[in-house]
C-alpha cells in the first residue's frame, strides 16, 4: 500500500490524485509552498504501483504489502534504489525509455 | 427520496448518443469504435482511464493468431476441451481476426512492441501501462469526452423500457452527473469482490447490477470462481512465472501435484491447511532476464523486500479474481455484443466470455483478444442504434432513474457497506464454498446471501458521501448470488466450475445457464448447444 510522499522531492503537482484509480489522495492545498498531496484514504489503495510509474519525481513508494500498512524509512529506501526502480525498469523514465521495447514474453509463451 | 431523484438533473448534465461505462481496453475500444462511427461518445470511469481496471497495472498476453486456417483452428481447439465444449467456434474465429487486424493497428498507433530474437515484431504481449496509456490518447483524440474519477451509480430507462443513459458522481468534486444518451456499453469489468488482486478492487460488479435493474440476463455465472497465485503478502496476481515454480508444504518438501495450471486445486487444498511456499527453481539461469523483461511487474515485490524468488522460497497464497478472470457475465444475443436489454451493450469482463472460452478462465490471451473484439462491436451496436434513437427522439425522451438498493427511500436505516463486503467476502473466498462446491454447502451460502439482500433491499439510501461504496456492496451481494445460483443448476463438473458431488461432466448438460433477477434470482438452461462434427476435426 501507499505509504509514503516525499516531501523532498514531490513538487505538488498532483498527477498521482489524478491517476489513483481508487482516490486515495487529497490534492496538495492550493498556493500553499511546499504543500504535498496527502494519503487520505490509504487503506483503499489496492496496490498497484501506477501512481509510482506517473510520478515524474518518484516522489511516491508503494510499499509491496496489500494487506496492511507497514512503515518505511525513506533514506533506506533511496540507499535501496527502490524509489523509481519500477518506473525505470518499464522504460518511462529518460534514461531508461530503451526499455520500453525489451518484453520478451516471446521467449516464455510459444504462440499458435 | 423525491421525483426530482427519479428524473433526475445534475451538476454536468450531457445529452449523447453513446455513454461507454468503464475505461479499460473494453470500454476504450468501444468509445474508440463509437467514435469512428460518427457518433458522440461519453465515457465514464470510476478511476482513471488509463491506469484503472484489471489490465492497467497487470499487462496482458493476448490471443493474436496470424490469419492462418490451420494456426486459428489450433488455438480454438486449445481451451475447447478445458472450457467444456461452451465454446463457440463462429465467435472464436471473429475474436481472433479483428483482435490481430486491432493490434496492427496500435503497433501503427506507436504502441513499442519489441521484436523476436529472428527480428520480427512480436504482437503477442502488451504491457498494461504502456496499452492503457495509449488507449487514452487514442481515446481523446477520437474527440471522445472522457470523465475520470466518475463512478456510475445507476442506468436511466425510458418509457419503453431501454438503457437511456446513467447518473453518477464526481468524487473529486463532491457533486454528481447525469449523461442521456441513445445507448449505453456496460464495460465496467468483472467481480473480484475486493480481494486485493492486482487492480481489481475498482472491480465489484456495478455495470452488472446497473444492467440487471433494467431487467438483463446473464450466461455463464457460475463460471466466475478463477482464484490467482500471489505471494502471500502482495497483491500482484501475475501467474505465468509459476510454471518454472516448485510449490511446498512449510517442511520444504514439495506437494504433489501442486502447480500454476493443471495443479491450482492442489495449492488451495494446501492453503486450507496451513501455508504454502513456492520457487522458482526450474527456470533455468538464461532465462531469468526475459522474465524480468517480460513481466517487470511480477519482480516489484520481490525486489521490495528483498527476496530472490529464483533462490528463496516465499509463501504464496490465493486470490479470488471472480469474473475477472472468470468467464460469466452479461449475455449477449447478437453480434453487435447487445444484451437481452434494448440499447444496452456490453463488452469485455462485464458480458459472458463463454463464447470463446467456455466454462475456462481465458487468462493469458482470450480476455485480452475478447475485450479489444468485444469492445469494438459493442461500440459499434451502441453508435448505430444510439443516433437512430436520438433521431427519432429528440430531446423529449423520458429518462428515469432505475436504481435500486442503497439509492431509494427504505423503511430501514441505511446499511453499512463494509459490513455487507465482509459478509458477502466470507461466502465467496473460502475454498470449501467456491472452488470445491457443492448442492449443501451452496445452498447455505445462498440462503444468507439471499437474506442479506432483503435486507439491503429495506435499507434508507446511502449518504451522498457512502454512495459508491454501498452501491459496490449491492452489486458484491447480486453477483455472489446469480453466482451461487447457477453453480447450483450445473449439477456437473465442467470449466472450472467443479462439484465435489458431482465430479463428472454430464454430456446432457452441454448449455448455458442463463440467470438475473434480483429479489428472485432465477436460472434456466439455454437450449442445447448443437456441435458439428466439422469443427472438432483437424
Ligand atoms: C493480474 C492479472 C493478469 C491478467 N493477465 C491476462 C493475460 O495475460 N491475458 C489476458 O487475456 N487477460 C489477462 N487478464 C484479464 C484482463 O486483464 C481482463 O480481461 C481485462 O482487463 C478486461 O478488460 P475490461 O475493459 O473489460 O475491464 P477492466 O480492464 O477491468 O476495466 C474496467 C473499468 O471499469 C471501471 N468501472 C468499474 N465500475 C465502474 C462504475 N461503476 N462506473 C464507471 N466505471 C467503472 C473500472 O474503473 C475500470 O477502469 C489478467 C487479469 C489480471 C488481474
Amino acid at each position: 500500500m501507499i505509504e509514503l510522499v516525499s516531501a523532498e522531492r514531490c513538487t505538488g503537482c498532483n498527477i498521482c490524485v489524478s491517476v489513483c484509480p481508487t482516490n486515495v489522495f487529497d490534492a496538495a492545498p492550493k498556493g500553499v509552498a511546499g504543500g504535498l498531496p496527502a494519503i487520505a484514504r490509504g487503506q483503499d489503495c489496492q496496490t498497484c504501483f501506477m501512481c509510482e510509474l506517473y510520478c515524474p519525481e518518484d516522489a511516491l513508494y508503494v510499499a509491496p504489502e496489500a494487506d496492511q500498512p507497514v512503515l518505511v524509512d525513506e533514506p533506506t529506501l533511496v540507499r535501496a534504489g527502490l524509489m523509481g526502480g519500477y518506473r525505470a525498469a518499464i522504460g518511462w523514465t529518460r534514461d531508461t525509455a530503451a526499455r520500453r521495447r525489451i518484453d520478451s514474453t516471446f521467449r516464455l509463451i510459444k504462440g499458435f | 427520496m423525491s421525483v426530482t431523484a427519479t428524473y433526475p438533473t445534475a451538476a454536468l448534465d450531457l445529452d449523447t448518443d453513446v455513454l461507454v461505462l468503464g475505461g479499460g481496453p473494453a470500454g476504450t475500444w468501444a468509445a474508440l469504435s463509437a467514435a469512428r462511427a460518427g457518433a458522440r461518445v461519453v465515457l465514464a470511469d470510476k478511476g482513471f482511464c488509463g491506469t484503472s481496471g484489471a489490465t492497467a497495472p497487470s499487462g496482458t498476453g493476448v490471443w493474436y493468431v496470424p490469419p492462418d486456417a490451420e494456426r486459428r483452428q489450433a488455438a480454438y481447439l486449445s481451451r475447447d476441451a478445458l472450457g467444456g465444449h461452451l465454446a463457440d467456434r463462429r465467435w472464436s474465429m471473429r475474436v481472433l481476426e479483428l483482435t490481430h487486424a486491432s493490434i496492427e493497428l496500435l503497433a501503427e498507433r506507436g504502441y513499442p512492441f519489441p521484436h523476436d530474437d529472428r527480428g520480427a515484431p512480436a504482437h503477442g504481449s502488451l504491457q498494461g501501462p504502456e496499452y492503457m496509456r495509449l488507449m487514452r490518447k487514442l481515446v481523446k483524440g477520437a474527440g471522445v469526452r472522457v470523465l475520470d474519477h466518475s463512478p456510475a451509480l445507476e442506468l436511466l430507462v425510458d418509457g419503453d423500457g431501454a438503457a437511456a443513459g446513467a447518473r453518477g458522481v464526481r468524487r473529486q468534486r463532491g457533486d454528481d452527473w447525469v449523461v442521456r444518451a441513445g445507448a449505453v456499453v456496460i464495460a465496467t469489468g468483472g467481480c473480484a469482490f475486493l480481494s486485493r488482486a492486482l487492480g481489481c478492487n475498482v472491480l465489484t460488479g456495478d455495470g452488472l447490477l446497473m444492467a440487471a435493474e433494467l431487467g438483463a440476463a446473464f450466461s455463464g455465472m457460475e463460471f466466475s470462481n478463477a482464484y490467482a497465485i500471489s505471494p502471500a503478502f502482495a497483491s500482484v496476481t501475475k501467474t505465468l512465472l509459476y510454471k518454472w515454480a516448485t510449490f511446498t508444504e512449510p517442511g520444504g518438501e514439495p506437494i504433489p501435484g501442486a502447480a500454476s495450471q493443471g495443479g491450482r486445486s492442489v495449492i488451495a487444498r494446501w492453503l486450507a491447511k496451513g501455508p504454502v511456499y513456492a520457487q522458482l527453481d526450474k527456470a533455468e539461469p538464461s532465462l531469468r532476464e526475459s522474465m524480468r523483461e517480460a513481466q517487470p511487474n511480477f519482480f516489484v515485490p520481490f525486489d521490495r523486500v528483498g527476496i530472490d524468488p529464483f533462490t528463496q522460497r516465499f509463501p504464496v497464497t490465493l486470490r479470488l479474481e471472480g469474473t475477472v478472470r472468470g468467464t460469466g457475465g452479461l449475455r449477449i444475443v447478437g453480434d453487435d455484443c447487445a444484451t437481452t436489454v434494448p440499447g444496452l451493450f456490453a463488452a469485455g469482463d462485464a458480458a459472458t466470455r463463454e463464447l470463446i472460452c467456455g466454462g475456462f478462465t481465458g487468462g493469458g490471451s482470450h480476455n485480452a483478444a475478447w475485450a479489444i473484439s468485444s469492445g469494438q462491436w459493442a461500440g459499434a451496436g451502441a453508435a448505430d442504434h444510439g443516433r437512430r434513437v436520438r433521431a427519432g427522439a429528440g430531446t423529449t425522451r423520458v429518462a428515469a432513474a432505475a436504481g435500486t438498493v442503497a439509492l431509494r427511500e427504505g423503511r430501514a436505516a441505511a446499511f453499512s457497506p463494509e459490513a455487507v463486503i465482509r459478509q458477502v467476502q466470507d461466502e465467496v473466498f473460502p475454498f470449501e464454498t467456491n472452488y470445491f462446491r457443492s448442492g449443501d454447502k451452496l445452498g447455505d451460502s445462498l440462503g444468507r446471501l439471499d437474506g442479506l439482500w432483503a435486507s439491503l433491499r429495506t435499507a434508507d439510501a446511502a449518504s451522498r458521501d457512502e454512495a459508491v461504496r454501498a452501491r459496490e456492496a449491492a452489486a458484491m451481494t447480486a453477483v455472489a448470488r446469480w453466482m451461487y445460483r447457477s453453480a447450483l443448476a450445473r449439477t456437473e463438473t465442467r470449466g472450472m466450475h467443479r462439484r465435489e458431488d458431482h465430479p463428472q461432466a454430464d454430456p446432457a448438460q452441454l448449455h448455458h445457464v442463463l440467470s438475473g433477477g434480483l429479489d428472485e434470482v432465477w436460472t434456466t438452461p439455454s437450449s442445447p448447444l448443437t456441435r458439428p462434427q466439422a469443427e472438432l476435426a483437424a
